[in-house]
Order: structure tokens, then sequence, then C-alpha cells
């Protein structure tokens, strides 16, 4: 790498813009180097603070055809404007319906003023360092900053170059659709300024990003991508990729949860035609075959006599009162104070992504090479090498889009699985774990058990508290297929729930557990997807004791204005107070995390208890700076389903030590004909850099459908999903 | 092992399969036309939903030998070259998709249901059963009923 700085003038390497970020982010500054290549190269680092990216100490300065790069260069978001004109960088982030594909091309699009069709954001392979998970809706606040400062200095190289080809001063020059527009009309492609610009030291026009006022792109609701590439069938996921050799592959596992094999008799499986091998792994019984279909009838021909697994004696209600018995008591509520007390509880839910687990895995001697979807390809890539004996730098993860995640690629269960299995069949192999592996053995977010106290004194709540207990995974049950819990917290510690949202005098949290040898993992919005939802209905029963509106109440009582600003938002739009025939009602319910906030108001007919319909959902977010407002609407779209789903209807049984459920016949995710038939999405006027957004609105949706039925039916609704 | 014929995407083709081999299968894993997804293998997410003879099936679900001689139609022989069928067209518009893997199996679904009914209601909308966990619901009824009034105003 060649570490000389890249700004325009004499300062040193710059700082980002707009580097101020929201009070809620650790303040940040972007550098940018430009890399030895034949064409124009710019690196910023990632996700690390100044201290850490001057770590980036120039190395020896690579010969200039190689575009790319080794050690800390690893560590960086890297931009390259290729001769055919295309702007490519590889994004260190997994893509599974989130958008930040999108939205990272419309902050390049944005700062080179090319054309949003002329950006390629490829998905970056298993890096050695730096910063590569997704989750935690991170993603786009952890890369407005270097993103645009990368655009906007490779923007500032192209233009200098065209200036030095032209002979006219730089700042002459514009920029549009990819292209540098000089006197007289003439244009050049970034495409054919790139070897030239790669050469240029220093810029003769400024290279910090621009100001938000001038946003063009960023801000703008823009269509996906790859949104052509899926609608044609052509979007690839892990089961979609051909490599030569490789043969599907699928594994028996267990009736129960962690069952272990006693005995395999394979003679009949072996005997069907187009089977390739059958290896044992820790998880089951692995058949290679000629097709999936062949997979399938071997895995169904294997005579396995399995013991219990460990949770083999157990079923729900012992879970629930053993969650119940661990959640630490609430000590004295304050003197003369009046009640409002609840306990919840929330079952187990599958992640249940489309896309079911897959991985493409070629373990040889001294080398292996994957192909699978994940959050944390790292992490994923260090397991799968020690699995299978191998150092890390001998093994390569090609990181894939994935079909929904939701959360269930933090944990890389099958790729393990693949490792292994191809390791032992000396083969290639596309490792599918079926739905009813999936449901019956993936991970789940773990069931919990609430109790929560409001106390109030002279129509004023002076102490809220909250004691929970969930299941947490215990370690003798992880075995091979478990890692860390990323960003989920999966064991005993303090809760992050933010009951400080309204001013509710003394507050107080506890929190308790059981360890259970059962697969769980962290679940979209994680804890605050019950704890806020619990939360939300204990604050519309204590509105409602003492005497006051739901709305109206919160509005006196939050303490943040941008949360008054997004429930007063859906009041309005959704018109809060509206008449309604019986068996109707509107809910409302609020959440605030990620630097950003959000509010929701569900209306429901609730007619039939058992089989309810929500039908309008209005949300309103605010997330700072929305840079893509359509594909933040898809978020809360998506979040509006989640809440209906866990809610209402979608959850997991244990009996007996097995998950009931097997498929979506019976884990019951809602179909169109639950979903709502109005939904708006208002999204709140930028006022800084950007939040975090993908999990935000599962609280307050989930919220404002428990608050709505419990209005539409007179109940108080307290286990979940109440449909069960 | 017997040998099969059938009209995929307009294109005669014969695979060597096994009678009860799901046509799922024989498509991604022969074929290697990847379009149609597994979501489940019974029927049930309909994510590999497929037309045979112009009417909606699941592939997961249909026999290779139940093909014969027919039209298999997947989401790759939907669009008429690189013009987009109206459905697609209407899912670009309303930017439907988020994960995608669901897509071709609802575009699929939906296109079927306007060759039914070319102007559905919304409790016509609501029988589709296609399971979409990224819950794009909303985006998906917008864009059949901007497809119907494409398709026949």
């Amino acid at each position: 790498m060649d570490g000389f700085e890249t700004t325009a003038g004499s300062r040193p390497p710059e700082e980002s813009a707009e580097a101020a970020p929201r009070a809620a982010l650790s303040r940040r500054r972007f550098m940018v180097y430009s890399l030895a290549a034949s064409t124009l190269t710019i690196a910023a680092p990632l996700g690390c603070d100044t201290s850490t990216a001057q770590g980036a100490t120039p190395s020896a300065a690579p010969a200039a055809s190689d575009v790319l790069v080794t050690g800390t260069d690893e560590e960086m978001l890297v931009l390259e404007v290729t001769a055919a004109n295309k702007v490519v960088v590889r994004l260190p982030r997994v893509e599974v319906g989130q958008g930040i594909t999108t939205a990272v091309a419309m902050m390049i699009a944005e700062e080179l003023d090319a054309r949003l069709a002329d950006v390629d954001i490829p998905l970056a392979d298993a890096r050695t360092g730096g910063n590569q998970y997704t989750g935690g809706s991170n993603s786009v606040s952890s890369l407005y900053g270097p993103a645009r400062a990368l655009a906007a200095t490779a923007r500032a190289r192209l233009v200098t170059a065209a200036a030095r080809r032209w002979r006219v001063p730089a700042w002459s020059l514009r920029t549009r659709d990819t292209m540098v527009i000089g006197p007289g009309g003439r244009t050049a492609t970034f495409g054919s300024l790139t070897a030239s610009a790669a050469k240029i030291r220093r810029t003769s026009v400024s290279s910090k990003p621009k100001p938000a006022a001038k946003h063009q792109v960023i801000g703008r609701p823009t269509t996906r991508i790859d949104a052509r590439a899926i609608v044609t069938g052509e979007a690839k996921y892990a089961g979609d990729v051909t490599v030569a050799g490789v043969k599907p592959t699928v594994v028996a596992r267990p009736p129960t949860i962690r069952g272990k094999i006693v005995s395999v008799d394979d003679r009949a499986a072996r005997a069907l035609p187009g089977v390739r091998a059958v290896v044992r792994i820790p998880g089951g019984v692995a058949v290679v075959a000629d097709s999936f279909h062949h997979a399938f009838k071997a895995r169904d021909a294997l005579r396995i006599k399995w013991a219990p697994g460990p949770l083999a004696g157990l079923s729900d209600a012992a879970v629930r009162s053993r969650l119940k018995a661990a959640v630490p008591r609430l000590g004295t509520p304050p003197t003369g104070s009046t009640q409002i007390q609840g306990e919840f509880e929330f079952a187990f839910v599958s992640h249940a992504p489309m896309e079911v687990l897959t991985a493409v895995a070629d373990v040889r001697a001294h080398k292996a090479e994957f192909w699978f979807s994940t959050q944390t390809p790292m992490e994923a890539r260090d397991a799968v090498a020690s699995a299978v004996g191998l150092p890390a730098s001998a093994v390569r993860v090609h990181v894939l889009r994935g079909g929904g995640s939701f959360g269930r690629r933090l944990n890389y269960d099958a790729a393990i699985e693949a490792a292994l299995i191809s390791k032992a069949a000396g083969r290639p192999v596309k490792l599918m774990w079926s739905r009813n592996d999936d449901i019956r053995h993936g991970r789940m977010r773990p069931a919990s058990h609430h109790r929560i106290r409001a106390s109030h004194k002279d129509g004023r709540v002076v102490a809220f508290t909250h004691s929970m207990a969930s299941v947490s995974e215990s370690s003798e049950g992880k075995g091979v297929v478990n890692q860390a819990a990323f960003g989920g917290r999966l064991s005993a510690g303090p809760a992050p729930s933010d009951s400080g949202l309204y001013n509710f005098g003394r507050i107080s949290e506890d929190w308790g557990g059981i360890e259970l040898a059962i697969p769980l993992g962290a679940w979209r919005s994680v804890d605050s997807g019950t704890m806020r939802t619990a939360e939300e209905i204990v604050v519309d029963e204590v509105a409602a004791s003492l005497g006051q509106d739901a709305v109206d109440f919160r509005r006196t009582t939050l303490r943040n204005k941008a949360v008054k600003a997004v429930l007063d938002k859906v009041a309005a739009a959704g018109q809060w107070g509206r008449s309604l025939p019986d068996g109707h009602a509107q809910g409302v319910a609020v959440h605030e995390e990620y630097g950003s906030c959000v509010a929701c108001l569900a209306e429901i007919d609730a007619t039939d208890p058992k089989n309810p319909r929500v039908t309008k959902v209005v949300m309103a977010a605010d997330v700072g700076r929305a840079v893509n407002p359509r594909g933040l609407e898809a978020q809360l779209m998506g979040t509006a389903v989640d809440g209906i789903s866990t809610v209402l209807q979608a959850g997991l049984h244990l009996d007996r030590g097995a998950i009931r459920e097997g498929s979506f016949a019976d884990f019951h995710w809602a179909r169109q004909r639950h979903a709502p038939l109005r939904f708006e999405a208002h999204i709140m006027p930028a006022n800084g850099e950007p939040g975090g957004a993908g999990e935000l609105g599962v609280p307050a949706a989930s919220g404002a459908v428990a608050n709505a039925y419990a209005r539409a039916t007179g109940t108080k609704p307290r286990r979940f999903p109440l449909n069960f | 092992m017997p040998s099969h014929s059938f009209i995929l995407n307009g294109k005669p083709v014969t695979v060597e399969a096994p009678a009860d081999m799901p046509l799922l299968w024989v498509l991604r894993d022969l074929l290697h036309v990847t379009g149609p997804k597994y979501g489940c293998g019974v029927g049930v997410c309909r994510a590999c939903t497929s037309h045979l003879d112009g009417e909606e099936i699941q592939p997961c679900v249909v026999k290779v030998e139940d093909c014969q001689d027919r039209k298999v139609t997947t989401i790759e022989g939907l669009a008429d070259g690189d013009t987009l069928h109206p459905v697609q067209q209407a899912w670009m518009d309303c930017d439907v998709s988020q994960c995608g893997f669901c897509q071709p199996g609802q575009i699929m679904a939906a296109a079927a249901l306007l060759k039914r009914t070319p102007h559905p209601t919304d409790a016509d909308i609501d029988r589709i059963e296609n399971v979409c966990r990224c819950g794009t619901y909303a985006r998906i009824r917008e864009a059949i009923n901007r497809a119907a009034s494409e398709i026949t105003p």
C-alpha cells in the first residue's frame, strides 16, 4: 500500500466532512489511502477509531499491477474504478434482504456522481482482520462515513486526472453519470480516467464528502440494485452454486434435540442408486448423493438407533415453570403506591429464514474452500478450519447472499457440518438442512418470562420494575456446532431494555435464567422483542388504570422529543381514537434503540379472538437519516409482520425434548391473509447521521399488535403467541 | 432409469430420472434451473411455485413422470426475452423483494392468479399461501394490483 495522503491541498489524511456523528455513536474519523494499482483504488479503514486506523502502517508497495492487497488492507473498505467504467466495492457485510448492498451503492454513487447501475457491491470473502460482522443493525451507520469518504476521494482524483488530460482548471469540471464533464461539453468516463487517476498524488479539488443538503441519491427512495436479478430468478444463493464435482447432501437427525447415535445400519441406504457416501457427524448421519432426491431417499433408508437427547424428559410446561421460578423477585414498591403488575411469557420462536441453512464445502488435504451465507465470516472460517484441522490461512470462505437471516446466520452450524462431511467423503458437498431440520434442530429465540410492576401514586408512575428470566444455551450442549452468541446476550447480565424511555421515577431491572442444552440464537431485535413488548403492554394498562388515553399518557411521560414526534406521527396518520366496530381496536407502542426510534399503530379485527386479523399498520421512524427510505420502509414492513406473527400465532412447542413444529404448516408464520391490508411507513425528516433500522420496528410492532388485541377483546395478553 | 420429456420454458428437454423424482430436484439438480427454490419440500411454503401447462404447481410435490409431454414454466421462462412479464415489472416497480428467496414463487403464484382472475379482490389475494418470511406482503398486494391494471386495464 502506498500510504501517501490523498486530500486536496496539504492537509493530513482527511477527516470526513460529516464526522460529527449522532451523539449515540462514538466519534470516528475516516482516513483514506490510495493503493498502488493500475486502476484507481482507494481504501478507507472501517469500523475502527482513528488510533486503530493509523495502525495501517504503509507496508511495502505492491507491484503496480496488483489491485489488492494483503495485511492491513484487508481491514479496509476498498473502492476500485475499473477500465470498464464500473465502480466496485467489495463489501465486508452480508446481504440477507436488509438492503445493505443497495444502501452502500447509493452512498458510493452519491459521492462519485456515478450512475447507480455502474456501482457493483460484491460481498467480500472472509477476511483476516477488521470488522466483517453483520448484526446489531449497525451496517449503515458503520459504513456511512468510510463509504462516502472513499467515493469523494476517488471523485477528486478522477476530476484531477481529467483536468490534467484536458489542461483545464479542475474547478471548471463537473461530474455526472460516471463521467467527468468539461468545457464545451466534452466528457470522459471514469473508466477512461482510472489509470491516470491512479497516479495522482495530490488532488486539485476537494475530496470531502458533500454536505447533506446537496445529496441527490442518499435520501431518495431507491429500488434495490438486485431487484431484477431476483425477479428473473438469477439471484444466486448457496444452493444455486455450482462447483465441479459437488454432491447434494442431507443429514438424518435425531427425533429429539441433540439425541445421540447408538448404532447405524446403512446397508440399505448405501445400496440405493446415486448414493456416494454415508458419513457420521456429531449431529447425525449424512448422505452424499447425486441429487437431493437421492439423498433424501437414502436418508430415509438409514436404520439408526438413537439415544434420547439431554432434554428428552422436558416439555413446555416445565420450561415455563422453571423460568417463572428463575425470575428475580421485584423488591418492595414505594410506600403508599398502587401497583399494576403483569407476568408475561414468550415461547421459543424459530428464525426460519426462507432459505434453509445451506453450505458448499470443498475440503482437501491442505486447503479448503466454502460458499455460504454468514453474518460472521471470519469466525466461521476459524471454526471450519479448526473442525477439519487446517490452519485458518488455508481456508477460503466465499460469502453469499442469504435468503433471509433474522439473526440465524450469526451461527454457522451447517458450514461446520459440511466441512466434516466433505473431509470424510473426500469430495465437495452441498449440505442443505431440510425445513424439518431447520425448525426441529435449528436455533430459536429463547423462551422468556417477564414480571413487570409499575407503581403509581397521585396519578404518576413513581417506580417501574422489570424482572425477567430467559433460557440460555448450556455449554455442555453446545458441542461442535455452537459458537459464541454474537449480538445476542444469551446469558445472565444487565438487560438492554430501556425502561428509561419514560419518566417513570425509579427504574430497575433484574435478570435470571435457566440453562438448557438447546440450540438458541439471537433473533431480530434480540431481547427488545420480548422485553419492550411486555413493557408497552404494561404502559397501556397503567394508562387505563389512571383513566388516561394510551397516546396521551405516553406523550406526557416519554422523555425523548424524537420518540414523542414519531408517536404523534402515527397517532395523526393512523387517526388514533377513530371509532371502530365492536371487536375492532387500535393499539400503539414505541421503541428507541440503535440511535433511532419508532412508533407503531396497529388496527385489529378480533371479532373472532382465535382468528384475529391486523387490518392496518402505521409506523413512523426517526433513524437520523434514511439512506434509502424505500429500503427503510421495507424493513419496517417486515417488522410489522414479525410482530403479528410472534404475538398472535407463530411459536414453537417443546414436547419431551423435541420441537413439535416441523414446517410452515404448523409454525404459523403470517401469510398474506394475516398481513395488514393497509401499511404505511412515515420517515421523519433527516436530522443527523444514520442510526440503525433493521431490527428497530420489532418491539413497537409487537407491542402495538398486543395492545390492539387487548383493547379489541377486553383481555390482558400474557402468553405469546396468543393463539398457540 | 426412465427417460422423461417435457417442454421447459419453451424448449424440449429429456432427462433420465426415477419416475417419482420431484420435479423440483429434476429442475435444480439435473437441469440446473435454480429459480424455483426449496423451502420445505412438502408443498407448504411454495417457494418453488412454477407453472404446469399454465397452472400453478409446487414442483417439490409433483413427480417428473406427471410432466411427460407437458409445458413446465419456471421463473426463468416467465419473461419474454428481455421484456419482463407485467408481474415481474410490477415487482420491480413496487420494489417488492427483500431477501428475494421466495419471490420467484410469489411471482409465479401471482401470474397464475392473474391468469385465472384478471382483477383479483383482496380476498382473492389473501388466498395466496406463499410464505414471505421477510414480510413483504403489503408490497406483494400492491404489485399484484398494479400488474392487474397493466395486463387488462
